[in-house]
């Protein structure tokens, strides 16, 4: 029994992924009979086979969705969202109670007699009359033939000869109680579906392209043969080795022939591991229409290449980063219909999902005709987050700005939906492409949409890798992950910097950090680095130095022992053609080794570019100058109109007040420190500062330099006159408040101009 | 009648044995790759006839001096646990005997703890005792942390 429930299980999601895409296209498109047909069978085959494994709960689901379903096909029923989204919810729930028969073994407890009441009204409602009507006898008496289960359920009876058509075919069903599900009609094997076909008479052609015909192989024993091929393709290329090395004939013929054998025998291997991408892509329609449903947009999703085939380790890699970019496009790309209205569009969002191959890769690409990327507000979020800062983010470019929202920790949903915008968004689909060894880009155009360009590799079982040398040894690095090979030598042009302690490679003005190889390994180098991989994982890029690249080779990627498994920095081992082992470097492995360098040398070089950039803009001129014996004193130069040496004989006193002529003026002149003197004799230094309407002159006991330095404040004000104690050339200096004695010198202008000229002295 | 055979080894001048049915194949471990960051007692990785074996070195993990490197070239039997290929290399493999596990005496208490736990027992022979190792906790057994040689 365990092994049929096993069985079906397989058969059973098979089945329900097939009526997940049919039946999102049969309510686009309620004409189309062979949709509506397939699912219809679908979902009869499966209440047969659960009443055969006495699986009630089940049965009594796919009965009464079947009911509704055969309420559609002879059109007593009109097809509505509701009552598709009524079979969808039948259909998740079988998925429910099939995944806890996977666990349990048998069916888990539950009610479902409030959706089948659902589906039942549906029914119902379409043709209430008829529904008594229809619970007559004739039908049960058929039913009782060939599956006695369906005695138990009077409702059904409505199929009519369509139902005496699936009986019929039901003998080798139970039979065998796995059902073919994904292989009716024309292609399957079990002639007994032919009647059907009968029915679905006008769409015969079945215009779904359902394949050859196939067997299940068990996914191990795939496995298995492709790495027993690889296997063969090292002993080959080792024995054309030898064989070239042997200056002798004999062998070279049947070598020959074992080698395009081999290669002919691996490339058949490899295929059984290819799927269309339409597998990956099963989930999708169903999504999209839920999503829709959610989110209040109509969203129309085309998807092209499905059959395009792939790696079927890969189809697993890109199932959830492809769902993620569907996801991302039809909450944030894609507008509401008002404004795509408003825009002009057509109010049903485009999702264009198109796949093909290219080179040794394959590509997909996914379109929408939304809003496209906001520069502005990324830029803005980016700079919020902490991802760049202001000063990059304002020279950066729109498609600079536009990959800022694949950094790790960004998401620009302004609410957080449900659906998408919790912040695990593009950084995480971009790591799990990366690490496939894919690729990606956008390109965006505001107001008309996205695209974004996914690009990786057929297949993770052969890769191509530099061989490299470090401590001496060799090591296979996978070409994917580097970026740029860079040479170094005494006399080149690439200079190595150091920045507190972490090596740095200036490449084309870019700071980047390095790590030499030999020791993450723990090794010493045996030789002087001649070469840089350039490497990126994720938003890490940094150098490798490495010892010598002595070749690339297509690699059969081969895992570790357990005991091995544990280091980080390898990712497996693999043959080369002359027999001998290397361990793979694992990219992401050797960045978490780096671990905090990266981040330490970042933060470096960020440092060092504020020192740079926005140190530079800060850089103020200042004018120091000694007053009495305290600290010097620093006067923004800028403010200050001139520099003058006044003759001490010129400067006139009225008590604890001063003048001087100046330009014809009389300009006062204040002192800057309490009890400040003048100079006994030659000349008064005076910082001139010229106002709006007057002037004044400031003594100082010497002028001692002017600097140009940052504006960096440390200590408040202790005392008027005086900003604050800045750190100038390593000492401290207190900044002067000129605003202070502008004020001061407004009040003796005042004095001046009644009490001062009344007193006939200042005006000399 | 229940006799069981054992591949006799020597380490280090000590007389081991292994269950003959866990044992593959007897080889010179020959170029071998060294596996940089690994724990001490793995020699490294080679290829035997297509497979990537893992050398392990039973001196090593049994907590012995390392091999005088004049010594006759060290032989090493080739196991397979969880899938992976493992090489154990020991000083010599010398034959194969069949004795009744019956006769299998536990392990004295004074044992090293490092012996304890990968030996379920010994064996009195007529020319010395016999220690059983239990392959898989040898191989496994202890390592699987690396930071030892990082």
């Amino acid at each position: 029994m365990d092994d049929l429930i096993a069985d079906f299980l397989v058969e059973a999601h098979e089945g329900l992924e097939v009526i997940d895409v049919e039946l999102v296209r049969f309510e686009a498109r309620p004409e189309d009979r062979a949709a509506l047909d397939k699912i219809f069978r679908l979902v009869h085959t499966l209440k047969g086979a659960c009443g055969f494994l006495g699986l009630g709960r089940l049965e009594a689901i796919a009965h009464a969705g079947e009911t509704l379903l055969g309420r559609f096909r002879d059109g007593r029923l009109q097809v509505s969202s509701q009552a598709v989204t009524a079979v969808l919810s039948a259909i998740d729930r079988i998925k429910m109670i099939l995944d806890g028969l996977g666990d349990l073994g048998r069916e888990p407890e539950g009610d479902d007699t409030a959706l089948i009441r659902a589906l039942e009204a549906f029914s119902d409602g379409a043709a209430p009359s008829e529904q008594s009507a229809v619970a007559a006898e004739p039908e049960p008496l058929a039913a009782d033939v060939a599956a006695p289960e369906r005695t138990l359920r009077p409702g059904e009876v409505s199929l009519e000869e369509l139902e005496a058509a699936f009986l019929a075919a039901e003998g080798p069903v139970f039979g065998a109680p796995a059902p073919p599900v994904e292989t009716p009609a024309a292609a399957s094997p079990a002639a007994a579906f032919e009647p059907d076909q009968t029915d679905s008479a006008p769409e015969a052609p079945v215009s779904e392209s359902l394949g050859p015909q196939t067997i299940r192989v068990g996914v191990d024993v795939l496995e298995d043969m492709m790495t027993l091929v690889s296997e063969l393709v090292l002993t080959r290329n080792q024995l054309l080795q030898l064989n070239r090395g042997r200056g002798d004939e004999t062998f070279t013929p049947p070598l020959q022939r074992l080698s395009s054998i081999t290669g002919e025998l691996q490339d058949s291997v490899m295929k059984t591991r290819m799927q269309p991408i339409g597998q990956a892509w099963k989930k999708l329609p169903r999504l999209v229409r839920d999503l829709s449903g959610e989110l209040g947009k109509p969203i129309e999703l085309v998807m092209e290449g499905e059959a395009t085939e792939l790696d079927r380790q890969v189809l697993e890699q890109i199932r959830d980063p492809l769902t993620h970019m569907v996801r991302n496009s039809a909450d944030h790309g894609l507008e509401g219909p008002e404004a795509r209205r408003a825009a002009g569009k057509p109010e049903a969002g485009l999702i264009h999902l198109s796949a093909y191959h290219e080179g040794g890769a394959i590509v997909i690409r996914l379109r929408d005709d939304g809003r496209g990327l906001d520069t502005a507000r990324i830029r803005e979020k980016a700079i919020e987050k902490g991802i760049v800062g202001r000063a990059e983010a304002e020279t950066m470019t729109e498609a600079q700005v536009h990959r800022l929202i694949f950094a790790p920790g960004f998401s620009t949903a302004v609410v957080v939906t449900n659906v998408s915008g919790r912040g695990v968004g593009m950084d995480v689909v971009r790591s799990n492409i990366e690490q496939i060894g894919g690729q990606i880009e956008l390109q965006s155009t505001l107001g008309q949409g996205c695209v974004v360009t996914v690009k990786i590799p057929l297949t993770l079982a052969i890769v191509s890798a530099l061989i490299i040398r470090a401590a001496g040894e060799r090591f296979a690095v996978p070409q994917a992950s580097v970026q740029e090979l860079v040479k170094v030598s005494a006399d080149s042009d690439h200079r190595f910097e150091e920045i507190e302690h972490v090596r740095m490679l200036r490449l084309r003005e870019q700071l980047i950090p390095l790590i030499d190889l030999s020791e993450e390994l723990g090794r010493e180098r045996r030789h002087e680095a001649k070469f840089v991989l350039i490497m990126r994982v994720g938003a890490h890029r940094f150098g490798v130095l490495v010892e010598e690249v002595i070749d690339t080779e297509e690699i059969v990627v081969k895992p570790l022992a357990s005991v091995l498994r544990t280091i980080p920095v390898f990712s497996g081992a693999t043959l080369l053609g002359d027999g001998s082992v290397v361990l793979i470097i694992d990219p992401n492995g050797l960045s978490d080794r780096a671990g905090d360098m990266p981040a330490r040398a970042q933060k470096a070089i960020d440092e060092a570019a504020v020192w740079t950039e926005a140190e530079a803009a800060e850089l103020v001129s200042l004018l120091i100058v000694r007053v009495g014996a305290g600290a010097l004193k620093a006067v923004e130069l800028s403010r200050i109109t001139r520099l003058e040496q006044a003759p001490v004989t010129t400067i006139q006193r009225i008590g604890d007040r001063a003048a001087v002529d100046y330009r014809g003026k009389l300009m006062p002149v204040l002192t800057i420190e309490d009890g400040q003197r003048f100079m006994e004799s030659g000349s008064q230094p005076l910082l001139v500062v010229q106002g709006m309407l007057y002037a004044m002159g400031l003594a100082v006991d010497q002028i001692v330099d002017v600097v140009g330095a940052k504006l960096d404040i440390e200590l408040t004000a202790s005392r008027p006159g005086v900003r604050g104690v800045a750190l100038i050339n390593g000492r401290a200096t207190e900044l002067l408040d000129l605003d202070h004695f502008m004020l001061l010198a407004l009040a003796e202008h005042a004095k001046g101009a009644t009490g001062g000229d009344a007193d006939g002295r200042i005006a000399a | 009648m229940s006799a069981r055979d054992y591949v006799t080894l020597r380490v280090g001048g000590h007389l081991f044995g292994l269950d003959a049915l866990v044992v593959h194949d007897v080889f010179y471990p020959r170029n071998i790759t060294p596996v940089p960051l690994a724990p001490p007692e793995i020699i490294g990785v080679l290829n035997l006839r297509g497979r990537i074996v893992t050398a392990v070195c039973a001196r090593a993990r049994l907590a012995m001096k390392p091999r005088d490197p004049t010594a006759r070239p060290a032989k090493a039997v080739g196991l397979e646990l969880g899938g992976d290929h493992y090489g154990l290399v020991v000083d010599e493999v010398e034959s194969v005997v069949k004795l009744d596990p019956i006769d299998l005496i536990p392990p004295p208490d004074n044992l090293p703890v490092r012996w304890a736990e990968i030996i379920p027992g010994v064996f009195r022979l007529p020319e010395g005792l016999l220690v059983v190792l239990d392959a898989s906790k040898l191989i496994t057994g202890g390592t699987g942390h690396y930071g030892a040689a990082a």
